[in-house]
């Protein structure tokens, strides 16, 4: 039952939320030489002035007529370019920068009005909504969660996930339209990296501000268990502090925007010939982060997950994991349990890992002679962009957020991450890190398998005496939180005292073996 | 033996069933139940209601596990046993043979014969029909009654408020589950489920149901219930938890010999040959000792012995004769928010021989009593509210009749706590703090 300021609360944000969305169609579009000369390269400026012509002058109401006629146009030149051969003159995709920059009229004149009435409404909207929660006592309150149809993929989830789809489909695909936000960033953007926004910097802030907000109610949720309050306090630091400010601040002073915290191979671009340039050119700091981001795969990686398990970064630094964390809470309960998933996971997740290794290789060699095709086919220009664009766009943004809704909060780092795979790889084999189970005590609920959010049957383990050593398992600890009996415990210790069979027969004559 | 028929999909009766599979690839295995077709969890049944999980979730093993494991599953319900043609008839009429035939069928809800029982919306919760009927009975009301202070009884509690309805709660004694819990622990209970908003009644006894007028086709809905003190306090929905009782009626005509449930020997043997009694409905003819030395009560109707009956009676099933010899009794509960672990022997009431250390946090929600005996100091039962302990060592302790000293000078071995939990050991032994901090712990093996 909400309370009148949940119900305030929820208004606000929906109000808010909808302002934000529909300042997408505020604009006006008028195709000018102001325009034209502030965006588009000066060798193409004349060519692309008398082939859009017909646009000059004119104002559209919307953004879908205004890129429509400007590609047409340009499509047109592109054709009789290529019909002349001259295919150096090409004009590249400047239809972002055009539109962002035609916009006219009251939005972009007022885009800061826009901007602090749609955040402040959201933002304030939903801490209203959440903060309440505080009245409830502590401790697992997940009454309703498969009663509501926003939790059990009811019509809110479907209607959530499809916006979310949408969403990573126009950002990834068609930023064109996203330009009016990008619009109301850019003081923002460039009070803090210099310069003006892309929708990049506008998806990292909010996909930060979604991250502190969720993350006050993942500290209101489980304000009885330290561990996960310190584990969302981590993630939300590292999400503000490593993957938004510190980048912005390094472009201000312009360095490499270097998210430190972030790694290959889900960094998957992170050996990029212009990556590694732009980190060459950029001195001793430069270096230092080719230096550092590489130790931390070859060489934190390793250490690190041999002490505390993966968990140490998927659900304690990671940005991935961070939202997934937050974000992702309420849908934790709806990843796939079955056995069939877990197989499927395996070897989807395993394949990714090769694709970015043999990806990264190929980009290496590329880099370091000059040659792009290997063997004659294999193209690495080719295999990164699709990479890129499959795994980097398509899986982990569309599928991996996209679906919180419907298929949980960790579709990606469960069947696509790379890394997941990697630092599973070194949970399996070598790390002190496991969930022990605690005896007999399970009555086999279910509470646990239900809300992993890797789709992990711990029950399976847990009601067999046997500790919970799993390749995919990112110690969210939440097994542990939700077991109304107490079985279940993220500990680290000697590799030898991991429980990996099924415990000795629960009877009366040496039940149980001590582990000390 | 051929083909091993067991009647009831509960704990029990599956885990005979698996571990009998584990051993023998050959044998033909039947299991007939009643109630639902797969064998689910009971002890889930409130976190359907509530919302926490559906009754999928609460299944343990995926449907494909039981063809796969050639399993038989027979939904159905066993009206009588034949035991001299080794048969049983289910109620369509059909008949089924057995070379051997495991009985494990639980329990069902004890009633006692208060008047106006049989008014609707009076309900005990034992399984998934009374899930539905709870569910149909507490849609849009806002006023109920539970009957009990049990662990079934503030299950239902916590059911119901989870559904924000007003709940009052009868308990017999002057505290809560006094039959088991110590006056400090009972009284910490209470305490929450005052601020959890039950209206916890006290020495309060139901004496009558009052329903309302019939309908043509029903009995009339509950509206009110009256105590032994002659109040009157109205609702619109009785919970019922003051207990269960072994699962037998049905096997009256059938010439096994039964008692409350049906009595067996610590072979799990009934009276007839090739015909064994497990879990909640079974009865033991000489109560068994536990490897601690305590004897153990000739009835547990829990989840963990229902297991190590099946565990145990497998084995015999297979080839080797294994006498049930249970390890230190455990058990474990939840109380709303407040986890309870037990472990050996925890008297309600001291006996003479007995001692007792009792802990409680400032807080007054989490609680630990040691019980050790006076003559050689041995520890012989330990709970705790709000804390987890390590089963093992706990068993190892009481099993190894550990003097209280050193139990208590070494708990942190016993401390099951998440990561970063408040440390409480030092304040439980007044000792140094012994608990290894989050940095020695990592480095140290
Ligand atoms: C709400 C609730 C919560 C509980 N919580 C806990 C807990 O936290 N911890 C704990 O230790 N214990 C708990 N228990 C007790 C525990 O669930 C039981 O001890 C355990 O389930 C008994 O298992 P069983 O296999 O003996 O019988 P059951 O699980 O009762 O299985 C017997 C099955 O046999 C079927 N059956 C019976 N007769 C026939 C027939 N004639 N023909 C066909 N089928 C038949 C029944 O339909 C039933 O499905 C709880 C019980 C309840 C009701
Ligand atoms: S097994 Fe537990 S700790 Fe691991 S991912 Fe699943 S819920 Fe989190
Ligand atoms: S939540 Fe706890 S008791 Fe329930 S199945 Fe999992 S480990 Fe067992």
């Amino acid at each position: 039952m909400l309370t009148i300021w949940q119900r305030i609360g929820l208004t606000a944000f929906l109000i808010g939320f909808a302002l934000f969305i529909a300042t997408l169609s505020l604009s006006r579009y008028t195709l000018t030489d102001k325009v034209l000369s502030e965006t588009v390269s000066k060798e193409q400026l004349d060519a692309i002035r008398s082939a859009t012509a017909s646009m000059h002058g004119k104002t559209y109401t919307s953004s879908f007529g205004f890129v429509a006629d400007y590609r047409t146009a340009i499509a047109r030149l592109n054709e009789a370019y290529k019909q002349r051969n001259e295919t150096n003159l090409l004009i590249p995709d400047y239809a972002f920068l055009v539109t962002k920059s035609a916009s006219t009229g009251f939005f972009p004149e007022n885009s800061q009005l826009f901007f602090w009435l749609s955040l402040l409404l959201s933002v304030g909207g939903g801490l209203l909504y959440i903060l309440p929660t505080q009245r409830e006592l502590p401790g697992i309150k997940n009454n309703g969660i498969y009663h509501s149809p926003a939790t059990n993929r009811g019509w809110i989830g479907i209607v959530i996930g499809t916006f979310l789809i949408g969403f990573y489909i126009v950002l990834y695909f068609f930023p064109e339209y996203l330009t009016n936000w990008v619009l109301m960033f850019d003081p923002l953007s460039r009070l803090l990296n210099g310069g003006p926004a892309s929708q990049w910097f506008v998806y990292g802030t909010l996909y930060t501000l979604v991250i502190l907000v969720m993350g006050v109610r993942m500290l209101i949720k489980y304000r009885h268990s330290r561990y996960q309050q310190l584990r969302t306090l981590s993630v939300m630091f590292f999400q503000t502090a490593f993957a938004f400010l510190i980048p912005e601040l390094l472009a201000l002073f312009h360095q490499p925007a270097q998210d430190l915290k972030n790694m290959w191979p889900l960094d998957y671009s992170f050996y990029f010939d212009y990556r590694i340039d732009e980190k060459i050119k950029a001195g001793t700091l430069g270096m230092f982060m080719l230096v550092w981001g590489t130790a931390l795969w070859l060489l934190g990686v390793p250490i690190l997950t041999y002490f505390f398990g993966k968990r140490w970064y998927c659900s304690w630094v990671c940005g991935c994991g961070g939202l997934a964390e937050t974000l992702g809470d309420p849908y934790r309960q709806l990843s796939d349990k079955r056995l069939g998933a877990w197989k499927l996971e395996r070897i989807v997740v395993h394949s990714v890992l090769v694709f970015a290794v043999v990806m990264t290789a190929l980009v290496m060699y590329t880099y370091l002679s000059g040659q792009t095709l290997l063997f004659g086919f294999l193209d690495s220009n080719g295999v990164r962009s699709v990479y890129g664009s499959a795994i980097g766009a398509v899986f982990a943004g569309v599928v991996g957020t996209g679906f919180y809704p419907i298929l949980g909060s960790r579709v990606w780092c469960r069947f696509g991450c790379p890394l997941a795979a990697y630092l599973g790889l070194v949970q399996r084999f070598k790390s002190r890190f496991r969930i022990t189970t605690n005896g007999g005590q399970c009555i086999s609920c279910g509470n646990c398998s239900t809300y992993c959010e890797m789709g992990i049957d711990v029950r399976w383990y847990a009601q067999r005496g046997q500790d919970i050593v799993r390749s995919s398992c990112v110690g969210c600890g939440i097994c542990s939180a939700v077991c109304p009996r107490g079985v279940l415990n993220l500990e680290n210790d000697s590799i030898t005292t991991r429980q990996t069979n099924p415990g000795p027969i629960l009877l009366g004559n040496n039940s149980f073996r001590i582990q000390q | 033996m051929k083909h091993l028929v067991i009647i009831g999909n509960g704990i029990a009766g599956i885990t005979t069933a698996r571990h009998v599979r584990q051993q023998d690839s050959r044998v033909r295995i039947t299991v007939i139940s009643a109630e639902s077709e797969h064998f689910y969890s009971r002890t889930a049944l409130m976190y359907i209601y509530m919302g926490h999980m559906t009754y999928a979730h609460t299944k343990p093993y995926e449907d494909g596990f039981w063809t796969k494991n050639r399993i038989g599953l027979l939904r159905g319900y066993v009206e009588q046993v034949d035991t001299l043609a080794k048969r049983v008839r289910l109620s369509d009429g059909q008949w089924l043979d057995y070379d051997v035939l495991v009985l494990a069928t639980g329990s069902v809800s004890t009633t006692f014969d208060w008047p106006g029982l049989t008014a609707s919306g009076v309900q005990g919760l034992y399984g998934l029909p009374d899930l539905e009927r709870i569910e149909q009975f507490t849609k849009n009301i806002d006023r109920a009654v539970v009957v009990g202070g049990g662990l079934i009884g503030v299950e239902l509690a916590e059911m119901l408020r989870s559904r924000h309805i007003d709940v009052t709660m009868l308990v017999r004694d002057t505290h809560y589950w006094s039959s088991t819990l110590p006056r400090e622990e009972g009284k910490l209970i209470g305490r929450h489920l005052l601020r959890h908003g039950v209206d916890i009644r006290l020495q309060t006894e139901l004496k009558e149901i009052l329903a309302g007028p019939r309908s043509a086709d029903a009995s009339g809905r509950v509206r009110a219930v009256v105590t032994k003190a002659g109040e009157e306090i109205a609702c619109q929905f009785v919970g019922l938890g003051v207990g269960v009782t072994p699962n037998v009626t049905f096997l009256k005509t059938s010439g096994i010999e039964l008692g409350k449930g049906v009595l067996v020997n610590k072979y799990f043997e009934t009276n007839v040959a090739d015909v064994y009694a497990i879990g909640d409905c079974n009865e033991f003819r000489d109560p068994v000792m536990g490897t601690d030395g305590t004897l153990r009560k000739p009835i547990e109707q829990i989840w963990y012995t229902g297991r190590m009956h099946g565990e145990t009676l497998a084995r015999t099933l297979c080839g080797t004769r294994t006498a049930y010899q249970p390890g230190v009794f455990f058990n474990s509960a939840k109380f709303f928010d407040i986890e309870y672990q037990t472990y050996g022997t925890m008297n309600a009431e001291f006996i003479d021989d007995e001692q007792t250390f009792y802990w409680e946090h400032p807080a007054g929600e989490q609680c630990l009593r040691i019980n050790y005996r006076k003559t050689d100091q041995s520890v012989v039962g330990i709970h705790a509210f709000g804390l987890r302990l390590r089963h093992a060592v706990c068993e190892h302790w009481i099993q190894q009749r550990t003097p209280f000293e050193n139990v208590l000078s070494q708990f942190d071995q016993a401390d099951f706590n998440p990561e970063f939990s408040e440390s409480y050991i030092n304040q439980l032994t007044g000792h140094v703090p012994t608990r290894k901090g989050w940095f020695k712990r990592l480095f140290s093996t």
